[in-house]
């Protein structure tokens, strides 16, 4: 295969790996974001929030990614919403990672041990100092692997927004592939790339979850 | 918003959704087929096949599902062979499957009290039988709910399969969609139908493990 070719649509692919990049981390920040605020919404003892936070979870959890992308990008004018693609891949993304991020919370909160909740009463906390200073920061230790991978699964879906015309790294990829008649060599540097790219994140990861179980069971 | 526009497209879109359901379930046990198969060369104790079971999981983990599924699209007729997009389609479910599969099955067998077979060595029981009475068995209560969950995965992906030509659930309400001009109605209809058949496998899932623990 010709390896000027990628010389020559450098700047695509490279603009490409821009979009990439904004649309994973806009997504995963929105979908954190979203995701938390209903995992809160998820604590509080009122029959009817509960019922509406489960909908949600369920309904986000057990539709593809692809038809929610849909629904929004090509359903989304029939009520008035008319975003650009990209915009509309951002928000599918958050919206399906914010239902997975908020059982994972859901998760983290459990497994803060009651009795440093009950220790910290007793010591004449505020609920709100607790969930600050206790809660949340041993919830968080506790979920970093899962986070890590959801971050990973995230990353994986933005390939999709392709599908919906969003400029990403494999939209770009496609045209290149289209214009240049070498496809199967092009999806395999895709393949390749991705491979890395995820290993990559799966290290950085692990390197984490070290430094912060490190920290968390240190000499104090 | 029109209830007359997806009531029309239900009957072609349930049919469709045959085609995701068949897709799926061919995909899974193919998908178990080769995670168990991958899961037995992790725990070899030879260096190649260990090596080729980390990489196969890493690879088909790594990799995104579309790019996957293009990469077969385009594979195969690159070396001259033809098949079916149906078993193309199957073939790369199954393929990515089986990564997470093995994974699940590799966790289930760690979690097995290693004691248990410890005893069995010592009561004198040969490989097989403690494969098939201790191991197995627990491996399966162990890692329902995990294959449950990976179902539903699976039945979620199948909506990319489209890329390769195959007319599923997805694919079919993209293109009554295009033809009627009432997107928002078919897709919600759509999701309606994947979330039925989640719930339904769920469902089935729930009633197994109850089984599976009483036994």
């Amino acid at each position: 295969m010709d390896f000027s070719l990628y010389l020559r649509y450098g700047p695509a692919l490279a603009s490409g790996f821009g979009v990439t990049l904004l649309c994973w981390f806009g997504g995963a920040a929105l979908g954190l974001a979203v995701g938390f605020v209903v995992a809160l919404l998820r604590r509080v003892p009122l029959p009817p929030l509960n019922w509406l936070t489960r909908a949600y979870i369920e309904l986000v959890r057990g539709t593809p990614f692809l038809v929610q992308l849909f629904v929004l990008y090509d359903g989304g004018p029939a009520i008035g919403l008319r975003l650009d693609a990209t915009t509309s891949g951002i928000l599918a993304l958050g919206v399906y990672g914010s239902a997975y991020f908020a059982e994972i919370f859901r998760a983290g909160f459990t497994a803060v041990p009651p009795g440093q909740v009950e220790a910290a009463a007793s010591l004449g906390m505020a609920p709100w100092t607790i969930m600050g200073r206790i809660r949340i920061p041993v919830m968080l230790v506790a979920i970093v692997p899962a986070l890590t991978n959801m971050l990973i699964i995230l990353s994986k879906e933005t390939v999709v927004l392709s599908i919906i015309t969003v400029p990403e790294l494999m939209y770009q990829m496609q045209t290149m592939a289209a214009e240049t008649f070498a496809a199967f060599e092009t999806i395999l540097a895709m393949a390749l790339l991705y491979w890395v790219m995820v290993e990559m994140v799966a290290r950085l990861g692990r390197l984490v979850e070290h430094r912060v179980t490190a920290f968390m069971t240190g000499p104090a | 918003m029109k209830l007359q526009a997806a009531l029309d497209a239900l009957p072609y879109l349930l049919g469709a959704a045959e085609t995701t359901l068949w897709i799926s379930l061919f995909g899974m046990a193919l998908g178990q087929v080769l995670g168990a198969a991958v899961c037995l060369c992790r725990l070899s104790r030879l260096g190649v096949l260990t090596r080729f079971g980390a990489l196969y999981v890493s690879f088909y983990r790594g990799v995104p599902l579309l790019v996957q599924l293009l990469l077969v699209y385009y594979f195969l007729p690159f070396v001259g062979i033809d098949v079916p997009p149906l078993v193309a389609a199957i073939g790369s479910l199954g393929l990515a499957s089986g990564a997470y599969v093995c994974e699940i099955f590799r966790g289930a067998l760690n979690a097995v009290p290693k004691g248990q077979v410890e005893a069995a060595l010592a009561l004198g029981f040969a490989d097989i039988p403690i494969w098939w009475r201790i191991l197995l068995p627990q491996m399966l209560r162990i890692s329902l709910p995990a294959l449950v969950n990976e179902l539903i995965l699976l039945l979620k992906a199948s909506s990319l399969v489209s890329v390769v030509g195959v007319t599923e659930l997805t694919r079919a309400s993209h293109s009554w969609a295009a033809t009627t001009f009432r997107p928002l109605e078919i897709y919600l209809t759509a999701a309606a139908i994947y979330l039925a058949m989640n719930l339904c496998l769920a469902l089935f899932g729930a009633l197994a493990e109850r089984r599976l623990a009483q036994a």
